[in-house]
């Protein structure tokens, strides 16, 4: 483990977690809501935003799957030291985390199961920029309809025609913090 | 102020992160109950720890926190929870709905309509709507697993048989966005159709039973009913005694010992601001002297 990876965590832990999990609930509760997150620095490839969520919701109990484009050993020891979080293949994953290619294929990942729904993976998928959206969504947490940056239309499709079993999407780029539940609709926009 | 003993808002991190997670799946498959690992708080189980774990996971030190047991924000379980986190989150206390932006409630929603920018918490004491017709945990899950919801209508359909009408006056089951039966808790009936799309995040914890759910913004949340006896929101047939609303939920209070009595708001924020705009119900004056 090089000195690097102890730094750039939070600094008073408990707020910094409260007001970035609130940040990531906004943006979970309302789909297509871009938030910022702020408060860490982790190591490249990974985004201030990334960087944040993971030190929010990962720890020793949640197995995480870092997907080749952010499995480096500047990543590795810098979550390690922040969280403890153990190293998993993506059929054991709460989490997973990486570039959309990278993440792909999603059937790798639980989509939970009829008696346990909320047993499904949440990836953490980094993008270049949250700021075009390219997808319109609707359902729970959406007014009427809401526009989203996504890599791709087709498997979020898939995903939401799963419900209520699928997965559960965060996206970052920057320090910026979008979410895709499984019970939203996407269409091309 | 915050007291510097306690970690913010109480809770160890490692207890928030697990709720927290617990809250994400919630939002992400409304109306489902999504189990957690709830922790003993310092107050006695039916005093909402579960509320009180969902609202400690989710307060920042910028939230203004109101807190109302029945409607009410001075008695003595709303006055104790709202202390507690004084003390452990030092964060702005008001007991004016449009203030607030985490609300905390026990078996009521604030008349005022809620905003985009607020969350509902509501303490649950039992989160599953078919455990009284079905004591099996296993049971009631494969039953929301298959969407096997037939006997809550025969249960209402029984209501109807006995006594003419749908009896079931408070925790009213709805069915979130066509798919989960869910357990309001014990709101009024007269509340439900403020569940139905409300502007504001809802989150329910119940702390005996380890369970979270969600109702996401603008989420539906029908009330179950029949097409020849459709849902009907009841309350007293009067209007406040001290305000003048006739469209606020009302409690009946007991003035004296020949059996006299008065209606008056159960939303005592809702009462004041109208008694403050100049409304007066008809024993008002009687109030001021």
């Amino acid at each position: 483990m090089t000195p690097a990876a102890l730094s750039g965590g939070f600094s008073d832990t408990s707020v910094q977690a409260a007001r970035a999990f609130r940040a990531a609930l906004d943006a979970m509760a309302r789909p297509g809501k871009v938030v910022a997150l702020a408060g860490a620095t982790p190591p490249a490839p990974l985004s201030v935003a990334a960087g944040v969520l993971v030190l929010t919701l990962v720890d020793t109990t949640t197995p995480l799957y870092l997907a080749p484009s952010h499995d480096t050993k500047a990543v590795r020891d810098w979550i390690t030291f922040h969280t403890g979080a153990p190293f998993v293949e993506p059929a054991a994953a709460s989490f997973a985390l990486g570039n959309w290619s990278s993440l792909l294929p999603l059937d790798r990942f639980s989509i939970g199961s009829a008696e346990y729904p909320d047993r499904a993976a949440t990836l953490i998928v980094e993008l270049a920029s949250l700021a075009a959206p390219t997808a319109r969504i609707s359902g729970p947490g959406i007014a009427v309809q809401a526009g989203l940056a996504l890599p791709e239309v087709a498997a979020f499709a898939e995903n939401h025609a799963l419900y209520p079993l699928g997965l559960d999407f965060f996206f970052t780029a920057d320090d910026r913090l979008a979410a895709l539940p499984r019970s939203t609709r996407v269409e091309a926009a | 102020m915050r007291e510097a003993a306690y970690n913010f808002a109480y809770l160890d991190e490692e207890t928030k992160r697990m709720i927290r997670r617990a809250i994400l799946k919630g939002v992400a498959v409304p109306g489902y109950q999504v189990p957690f690992a709830s922790r003993e708080m310092p107050m006695p189980y039916g005093w909402g720890t579960g509320g009180v774990q969902v609202t400690a996971a989710c307060l920042v030190p910028e939230d203004c926190l109101k807190v109302i047991d029945q409607g009410a924000d001075d008695t003595t379980n709303a006055v104790s929870i709202r202390k507690f986190f004084q003390r452990t989150a030092g964060v702005e206390v008001t007991e004016r709905t449009a203030e607030a932006t985490l609300i905390q409630t026990r078996h009521r929603i604030p008349e005022a309509p809620l905003s985009e920018g607020q969350i509902l918490v509501y303490q649950v004491p039992i989160p599953e709507p078919l455990r009284f017709l079905e004591p099996s945990e296993t049971e009631t899950r494969k039953m929301h697993a298959l969407q096997e919801y037939g006997v809550m209508h025969v249960k209402l359909y029984e209501d109807i048989a006995r006594n003419g009408e749908i009896a079931t006056s408070y925790a009213y089951p709805v069915k979130v966005e066509g798919r989960y039966v869910m357990d309001p808790s014990p709101i009024p009936k007269f509340d439900n159709p403020k569940l139905h799309r409300s502007s504001a995040l809802q989150l329910f914890g119940a702390g005996r039973e380890q369970r979270i759910y969600a109702l996401p913004p603008y989420s539906a949340a029908v009330s179950l009913d029949f097409d020849d006896f459709p849902f009907a929101a009841s309350k007293a047939p009067h209007d406040c005694d001290l305000c003048g609303a006739a469209e606020s939920y009302l409690d009946e209070v007991i003035i004296d010992d020949a059996g006299g009595r008065m209606f008056v708001c159960s939303d005592a924020d809702f009462c004041r601001t109208r008694r403050e705009a100049g409304h007066a119900g008809q024993l008002a004056a009687g109030e001021a002297a």
